[in-house]
């Protein structure tokens, strides 16, 4: 299981606590934000040698998933921050960079027509 | 069964990490982490790798994990094992990741007192060549000729006057239990030595080449072909040493060349042909010296 998001985020003194530890794997900040191009992975060229998987410094391309695919993987785009190793790394040309700007642009249009529709 | 990207644990236990981009520290960490799992113990002193990880409340370790004084991460590795043990708890990895800078400088002294006492701890270098979370200031492990902003590249000193500290060898000349050289460019090689490091009790050592996008001058994309290329050219080697004999794990039949290597890199682009043949000609005599120490 991959690491998620958390809803709560200690904000006052008496919500810290009061040893010096705290739970681990606690996420409250996605890295999205750090991103100004992001990988795509094309399912048809993706052979599922797991290299990207593999090398990805943030860990976050995963595999064997239900939106990926048995044997492909896909990227979580809350933590990827667009460094590109993935995208060297693939033998197969299965990844390309895109533009984060017109990537989020057509994600907002989709989801416009999606209402209408 | 051999570890490999299918076998390997599915889970991220370095996830979220305020890291550059690109960072070859972090890999090497995530992948050392997944090897090992959840049972792990780490102990991060000062350094790149502690400042991304933790930054309350955002906390990128799946597993226990604590930050050391930047002197002291092998004291703490034999502190936590001893704390284990009192506890009865003995199924877990006690493993420290410390940088280039925290071992070769600032940490040796505890890290040759955790060997020379064989406490059972892993300790793993992510050497990235300089002090690179305070901005790049050079270390011991930094090469000949590197640009540092403490070896800045003048008209009369061209960047690092130093050679790199030979850091395995010296903590082989412990007659350390298991000691190993790695790549985050060979990560395959690198997760067998962290397997065969974590089968094996008493102190272990790995070392392992992780560049850093940042510090070095390329771009965020080329840290793994850059830690391929440094082992490609020579001026890194993988290697093991184990029950007091060294092994070559890769000996390229041909080098290829050093100044492709260089020349990738903003750190070493003032360098003059003068250079870069001190460079190649450090590299034949190290090479020399580690086939003697294989063949001895």
């Amino acid at each position: 299981m991959k690491p998620y998001l958390r809803d709560f985020i200690p904000r006052t003194l008496s919500e810290l606590p009061e040893d010096t530890s705290y739970e681990a794997g606690y996420l409250v900040t996605k890295n999205a934000g750090w991103r100004s191009i992001r990988p795509v992975i094309n399912p048809e060229k993706c052979v599922g040698c797991l290299q990207c998987y593999l090398y990805c410094p943030d860990g976050v391309i995963y595999k064997w998933n239900e939106d990926a695919g048995r044997g492909k993987v896909a990227v979580d785009y809350d933590f990827c921050k667009g460094c590109g190793i993935c995208r060297r790394i693939c033998k197969t040309g299965a990844i390309s960079m895109v533009d984060e700007k017109q990537a989020l642009a057509q994600e907002a249009s989709q989801e416009r027509s999606g209402q209408h529709g | 069964m051999s570890l490999n990207a299918r076998t390997l644990s599915e889970e991220e236990f370095f996830y979220g990490h305020k890291a550059c981009a690109g960072c070859g520290g972090a890999l090497a960490v995530r992948i050392a982490l997944k090897v090992l799992g959840e049972r792990a113990f780490a102990i991060l002193p000062a350094g790149c790798m502690s400042a991304v990880g933790f930054n309350f409340p955002q906390l990128c370790f799946g597993n226990n994990a604590i930050i050391s004084t930047f002197a002291g991460t092998a004291s703490m590795l034999t502190g936590v094992r001893a704390g284990l043990q009192a506890q009865g708890i003995t199924d877990c990895y006690v493993v420290g990741f410390a940088g280039d800078g925290g071992t070769a400088d600032i940490g040796l002294q505890a890290l040759s007192g955790a060997i020379d006492r064989d406490d059972d701890v892993l300790y793993i270098c992510y050497d990235n060549e300089a002090y690179m979370n305070t901005g790049i200031q050079k270390s011991s492990l930094t090469p000949f000729g590197a640009r540092t902003t403490t070896t800045p590249a003048g008209q009369r000193i061209r960047g690092n006057i130093r050679p790199k500290k030979n850091m395995f060898e010296i903590v082989a000349s412990h007659n350390i239990p298991y000691a190993a050289t790695a790549s985050i460019g060979y990560l395959q090689d690198f997760i067998n030595k962290v397997d065969k490091a974590s089968r094996i009790r008493g102190t272990r050592y790995i070392h392992v080449i992780a560049p850093c996008p940042t510090g070095w001058g390329i771009a965020v994309d080329e840290t793994v072909d850059i830690a391929r290329e440094v082992v490609d050219c020579g001026l890194w080697y993988l290697a093991e040493y184990e029950q007091g004999h060294y092994t070559l794990n890769r000996r390229p039949s041909e080098f290829t060349e050093i100044t492709h290597y260089l020349s990738r890199q903003s750190r070493f682009r003032h360098l003059t042909q003068e250079d870069v043949e001190v460079i190649q000609r450090s590299r034949d005599d190290k090479w020399k010296q580690l086939e003697a120490l294989q063949n001895r």
